[in-house]
């Protein structure tokens, strides 16, 4: 038999965060807002007791079939510092390793009353399948190849911060596209705000067609480095030597590591970005990683208050934060 | 109540010598009496016959589906022989050819002889079989093809799985061209070391959905071997659910040189694209996987102009708890029995691509010869010929509901979808396994 999805009982600004697409028919109003809420949160982030009341009663569950400590520990300090309540659902030593069918999964969580899931996936669209069962909303934290989108606002957040409006800004992205949700994310939200993209990999890491990317590809990365605002370096898995789509980590490094002579040819201003985990010394030479204009802990930290944004737009009683004092 | 006889009224007779409205009178030991204008019961010695009702209807050679998944042994809570045959029936179907990769493998005559029995047990649809090429379809060796065909199977296929092994494959085909009886040899084109991994078509979509791919040249590498080893070996190869633009223009360019090469296309590969994945509901997931705009354009050209010589379904039931898992986790299918015929009206009819004539040569006839059952299904409507009819009306309008089918699964791709063309009665030997649209056992 087939179940008949539940209805919505939720009246918030945002149904669902399942892929940067969610913000829009307007993205760029769509990121607008969270970056302004963001600034908000970055403030109470910066208080004695970093708290506030706005999301008291509610409930957060993180659901990770995938182990991700960093992205669930932020998520879980973000839902913390609104006062949401918030729960783990390990699935490592759960009922999914028994054989419980994801729907049903789902509707045990639901069962119990959450108002929010966080869903991470190896399965690109696992998240889409979940709100289509669930009536909470529902978080993409990273689906397979997919989407990552609250990492695209962290890393608009964090090249605002730096940079101011990415509008008309050169900004490059670096490595294993074809695999990467952060890549497909970070494109998206990119291009919306109007900056101009170029990706940077070898064919065998780009995805088989890039019809309807907005984007400019070069195999040179010398030679876009110079015009480049901000150099986004993706993690580079040592699997893919093995699937033949690289002869050896060293040829890549050579021809596409952001190596200590290649980040002097970096503009003064531009910035040095990675989603982390680095691999040191393959995608990024250990010291470049440390240069002032590497922006990688500024990612992490701005993590936190852009998923307070997003847990408040989805979960708020509205789109304006009036600025509680502290729980 | 003994049956004296049928009579089917005033529908318009369609088969392979042509058109004409007429009666059709049915003898009570289901052989057609008579074919003709205003019948006359009394004078054909039917006393009372039971009148069926075909005005504004077609009245054809039942369906033939030559790719039919009845899960039976091992997959029961998806599909039985007898559920998988009353949809069969609700399509307009009266012989369906169930595919071998069950579990376990139709590879032996006592499987063979189960699914033969369950059909005749059944008693709704004529269920033939299709046995594996090689023992367990694992491609390694060659399954015992002359006693499977003893007991009347006259296809056979790994299908699921191609036969990777291009010696295997030459000889599986040599050795079936010496056996005393025709048989086809069936392939699903895929060659796995460019599969392997993928879950949609490989291109614009699954590159944007982070879905991982496979490629059309997977299936057309596979196309070409095989039709390269029906030159070398002479042999009739019978190719499946053809999905791509190259598959389609390498049969045709076989034929033209004249080589034993026959080709099936599916609803789905003409109805949907990869474009439907996007909602990443694992209903859309099928092997091949739907291809693009033009892939969907080159399988109706060729259903045209005659490159594919047979419509079939590869129905395929899946359980919910089975299809309601991440994307890349669900297998691969979509039910077709119940839809085919409607969608075939809807697609290829309506839009003036195909007549009745040449749709029903593509969903009767011509898939009964690729089968070897030419000699009962797929006949002319004339009498002394067995009474396996479907009556239809071609412009009914209804909309696919899961929850109505007839199949003991519900992945059917087109919920909610309207379509036209609705099934009123079909009749297995003369008797009516569908009356009045609903079945009837």
């Amino acid at each position: 038999m087939t179940r008949p999805a539940p209805a919505s009982h939720r009246h918030g600004a945002l149904r669902n965060l399942l892929g940067i697409a969610d913000l829009g028919p307007d993205i760029a109003a769509g990121i607008a807002e969270v970056m302004r809420l963001t600034d908000s949160f970055v403030e109470v982030s910066e208080r004695a007791i970093p708290k506030v009341p706005a999301l008291r009663g509610r409930t957060v569950v993180s659901l990770f079939f995938e182990d991700s400590t960093r992205t669930r520990l932020s998520f879980e300090t973000a839902a913390k510092r609104l006062s949401a309540d918030t729960m783990n659902f390990s699935v490592s030593t759960s009922s999914v390793k028994k054989g419980e069918s994801l729907r049903d999964t789902i509707e045990t969580i639901e069962a119990m009353g959450v108002d929010a899931i966080v869903v991470r996936h190896a399965s690109a669209g696992v998240p889409r399948q979940i709100a289509h069962w669930a009536s909470s909303a529902v978080i993409n934290a990273g689906d397979g190849w997919h989407e990552h989108p609250t990492q695209a606002l962290l890393d608009c957040y964090t090249i605002r911060q730096h940079l101011g409006e990415l509008s008309g800004r050169h900004i490059t992205i670096v490595g294993d596209i074809k695999h990467s949700r952060v890549a497909r994310s970070n494109i998206a939200a990119f291009t919306a705000l109007g900056a101009d993209v170029t990706v940077v990999a070898p064919p065998t890491l780009l995805p088989p067609s890039l019809e309807g990317w907005p984007v400019k590809v070069a195999h040179d990365l010398d030679a876009v480095l110079p015009g480049t605002d901000v150099c986004y370096l993706l993690r580079m898995q040592r699997e893919r030597m093995t699937e033949a789509l690289i002869p050896s980590l060293r040829e890549y490094t050579a021809r596409y590591g952001l190596t200590e002579e290649r980040a002097d040819r970096l503009a003064e201003h531009a910035l040095i970005m990675h989603p982390g985990p680095m691999n040191r010394g393959v995608e990024i030479a250990a010291d470049v990683a440390e240069r002032p204009n590497a922006v990688i802990v500024d990612q992490v930290r701005n993590g936190v208050a852009v998923r307070m944004a997003v847990l408040f737009l989805l979960l708020g009683s509205g789109t304006e934060w009036g600025g509680e004092p502290d729980a | 109540m003994t049956p004296t006889g049928r009579i089917i009224r005033g529908g318009r007779v369609i088969d392979r010598d042509g058109e004409r409205v007429a009666d059709v009178a049915i003898a009570p030991d289901g052989v057609i009496l008579a074919v003709g204008v205003d019948l006359d019961p009394a004078a054909l010695g039917l006393a009372d016959p039971e009148l069926l009702d075909a005005a504004g209807c077609v009245v054809a050679p039942g369906l033939v589906d030559i790719h039919t998944h009845l899960r039976e042994p091992g997959r029961e809570e998806a599909e039985t022989v007898e559920t998988g045959s009353r949809a069969a029936a609700l399509g307009g179907y009266t012989a369906v050819v169930a595919m071998p990769n069950t579990e376990p493998t139709i590879d032996s005559v006592g499987v063979v002889r189960q699914v033969l029995d369950a059909g005749v047990a059944a008693g709704i649809c004529d269920v033939r079989v299709a046995g594996a090429i090689t023992i367990d379809r694992k491609g390694e060796a060659l399954a015992p093809l002359a006693e499977m065909a003893e007991l009347g199977v006259r296809m056979f296929t790994d299908d699921g799985c191609g036969v990777q092994d291009d010696r295997l494959m030459r000889r599986a085909l040599e050795y079936a061209s010496g056996l005393p009886v025709p048989v086809t040899l069936a392939q699903h084109c895929e060659v796995e070391v460019l599969s392997e991994g993928g879950h949609m078509h490989e291109g614009e979509w699954s590159s944007r959905l982070g879905i991982p791919g496979i490629p059309a040249e997977a299936e057309e590498l596979m196309v070409f071997r095989d039709i390269a080893l029906a030159r070398l070996t002479g042999a009739r190869v019978h190719l499946q659910h053809l999905s791509t633009a190259g598959s389609v223009q390498l049969v045709r360019e076989a034929k033209a040189k004249g080589l034993p090469v026959t080709a099936e296309a599916t609803p789905h590969h003409f109805t949907l694209t990869h474009a439907e994945v996007a909602s990443y509901d694992p209903v859309f997931k099928v092997n091949p996987p739907l291809r693009t705009e033009a892939d969907v354009a080159a399988v109706r050209a060729g259903l045209v102009d005659g490159t594919i010589d047979a419509i079939a379904t590869d129905h395929a039931p899946h359980t919910s708890d089975l299809k309601e898992a991440p994307f890349d986790h669900a297998p691969c299918g979509m039910l077709g029995l119940e839809t085919a015929l409607a969608l075939g009206i809807t697609e290829l009819v309506e839009p003036g691509l195909l007549s009745l004539a040449e749709l029903l040569a593509l969903m009767s006839w011509q898939p009964a010869a690729i089968a070897g059952i030419e000699a009962v299904h797929g006949r002319p409507i004339a009498a002394g010929e067995p009474a396996h009819l479907v009556v239809f009306d071609p412009t009914q309008p209804w909309t696919v509901d899961p929850t109505a089918l007839a199949s003991r699964s519900s992945n059917t791709p087109y919920a909610g979808r309207e379509v036209r063309g609705r099934v009123r009665h079909t009749l297995l030997c003369g008797v009516p396994m569908v009356r009045d649209g609903k079945a009837q056992r």
